[in-house]
């Protein structure tokens, strides 16, 4: 066996763009900020030179102090655990009754072909349109909040948990059968792990919507401590700073959700890149 | 289903017995289907009827399903929900407008000009990334709580799948068709003609299938908030009466609209992408 030694790479026109193309990925492009900065610059403007009212509109240096005064200040803090309380709640209920009926949905033909058109229907009705019903049916605390949120996130978890089930190579489950496989064995060597990276899509959508629902639950479910409620007080006290102090917040946290569920995402999965390259 | 198929085209190769169906086998199959189809919304209704027959749950709670029928019937016949209807349908229709173009532009100009997609794309991300519901109390500041603000947040719901897909459908679009289009000597709108407008169609249109679809959305979350007319008004005012049966039809009408922009919308799709499917 011959040492490999580092073939050297011939240059030609094609390589040394594409050469030229990596460098350029790995430095980072400023230019993404001009726009947030000019736009920060202008804001500054219209407030120093009074082109606005600044009673409605502030100037950022002193909506950074409130923002500041706010993160620090113990009210934030609160808000954010009662909202990702419900968030969590919600997301629970609406994730398991989605995996439950994806799975049924996914192995029964039968159910399949008696509940997916109403579903399909169903799913149709803008989400917000269940909220006066919901208001009615289960008050306007808690449960209707949690309710509601579970409402919004069924719906992708159990899409997804679906199609995973349903897109289980038939060549899998027969040689499961040639193994003899048990049914409890099947499902968890078998079906689980080739549905799973799409029944994490699910979950992933259906955690963001949470956020999102969760926003809207308290929008318009009325007061209890949360995000959504600094968000609402800050609009009623015509506090532009608080807002958008609380607007962050929010898409701060929609962030945080995105990436974290996506570096899980890749290291729950990682075995999987090993198969199928994209 | 399939091998079932197969099989018939393929003919079978034993000698099938001579079956004789009284009823044609598509209208017995059709039958099936619509049998399953309304099976579950039959049962459910069925047991709504029976709960209320039965005096379970109080008609302030839940009212009795010909009661909401009969509502139903009605605000149509009086000319109130077709009237908050169509000033809805028109919100939707201006936003989606205005949230259509300006992503389709967006999309197009992200897709063919990388430096304006450097300096822009970050701040689109951002953009996107606040929900409408966190717009929603920044532009009430701003433009009030008129139309504008329903117009604008309808507008956004739209913009955003639509720009996505429009720049990823371009993006996508393999370099060797352009390689074809240099070689052919195309003049630049003639590539934007034969090559990007065709192979990044399919993209586009389920951008915009997505756009409707939210703008149908937020013009409910919107209406619900801020509204003195309207479909999602008509339903806070419902709710306000105590009257659910106007809360559901309500309901009832929001997801036909729903179901009708997705049957519309496929409809479309089908038919204008017809001859995709003539190259499988």
């Amino acid at each position: 066996m011959s040492i490999s030694r580092p073939i050297p790479i011939p240059s030609t026109p094609l390589i040394r763009r594409a050469a030229a193309f990596q460098a350029a990925l790995r430095r980072p492009d400023y230019r993404g900020l001009y726009l947030p900065a000019a736009l920060v610059v202008l804001w500054s403007l219209a407030t120093y030179f009074g082109w606005v009212d600044t009673r409605i509109l502030v100037s950022p240096l002193e909506t950074l102090k409130t923002a500041w005064h706010l993160l620090i200040s113990k009210m934030l803090w609160v808000s954010l655990g009662y909202s990702l309380a419900r968030d969590a709640s919600g997301f629970l209920a609406g994730s398991i009754i989605g995996l439950l009926l994806g799975t049924l949905l996914g192995t029964s033909r039968l159910a399949d072909r008696l509940i997916s058109p109403t579903f399909h229907a169903f799913k149709q009705i803008a989400v917000f349109a269940w909220i006066p019903l919901i208001a009615v049916w289960f008050g306007l605390g808690e449960p209707a909040k949690i309710a509601f949120i579970a409402l919004v996130v069924f719906p992708p978890v159990l899409l997804n948990t679906f199609d995973g089930i349903r897109s289980v190579s038939r060549d899998y489950i027969e040689v499961a059968r040639a193994f003899e496989f048990s049914t409890l064995q099947q499902s968890l060597r078998v079906i689980l792990p080739a549905a799973l990276p799409q029944i994490f899509t699910g979950l992933r959508l259906g955690l963001i919507y949470a956020w999102l629902a969760t926003i809207g639950a308290e929008y318009f479910l009325k007061a209890a401590p949360g995000v959504g409620n600094i968000l609402i007080d800050g609009r009623e006290k015509f506090l532009m700073d608080q807002v958008i102090t609380g607007v962050a917040v929010v898409a701060a946290v929609g962030y945080v959700f995105h990436y974290l569920t996506a570096r899980l995402e890749k290291r729950l999965l990682s075995w999987r890149t090993r198969t199928d390259v994209p | 289903m399939n091998a079932q198929a197969t099989q018939l085209a393929l003919g079978s190769p034993t000698l099938s017995p001579v079956r004789t169906w009284i009823v044609p086998r598509w209208i017995g199959q059709s039958f099936a289907v619509t049998a399953r189809t309304l099976f579950l919304p039959l049962l459910i209704l069925g047991l709504w009827q029976l709960t209320s027959w039965r005096g379970w749950i109080a008609p302030q709670i839940l009212p009795a399903p010909t009661i909401v029928w009969a509502t139903f019937v009605e605000l149509i016949r009086s000319g109130d929900t077709p009237t908050n209807l169509l000033i809805s349908l028109e919100r939707v229709g201006w936003g989606f407008l205005a949230g259509g173009s300006i992503g389709l532009v967006f999309g197009i100009l992200m897709a063919q000009f990388p430096s304006f997609r450097a300096y822009v794309y970050p701040s689109f991300t951002i953009f996107t990334q606040v929900p409408a519901l966190g717009w929603i109390p920044l532009l009430m500041m701003f433009v009030g709580i008129g139309e504008a603000l329903k117009i604008i947040i309808i507008a956004k719901a739209a913009m955003v799948p639509v720009a996505i897909n429009t720049f990823q459908g371009i993006r996508n679009i393999p370099e060797n068709h352009f390689e074809v289009a240099s070689v052919f000597r195309l003049t630049r709108l003639q590539v934007v003609h034969k090559v990007i407008l065709p192979a990044a169609l399919p993209s586009i249109f389920t951008g915009l299938r997505y756009g409707l679809t939210h703008a149908w959305l937020a013009l409910v979350t919107v209406e619900l908030l801020a509204s003195s007319e309207g479909i999602g008004f008509q339903m806070v005012w419902g709710r306000q009466l105590f009257q659910l049966d106007v809360v559901i039809a309500s309901i009832l009408v929001i997801g036909i609209v729903g179901l009708s922009i997705d049957l519309v919308f496929s409809l479309i799709e089908s038919r204008l992408l017809r001859w995709r499917r003539a190259a499988f």
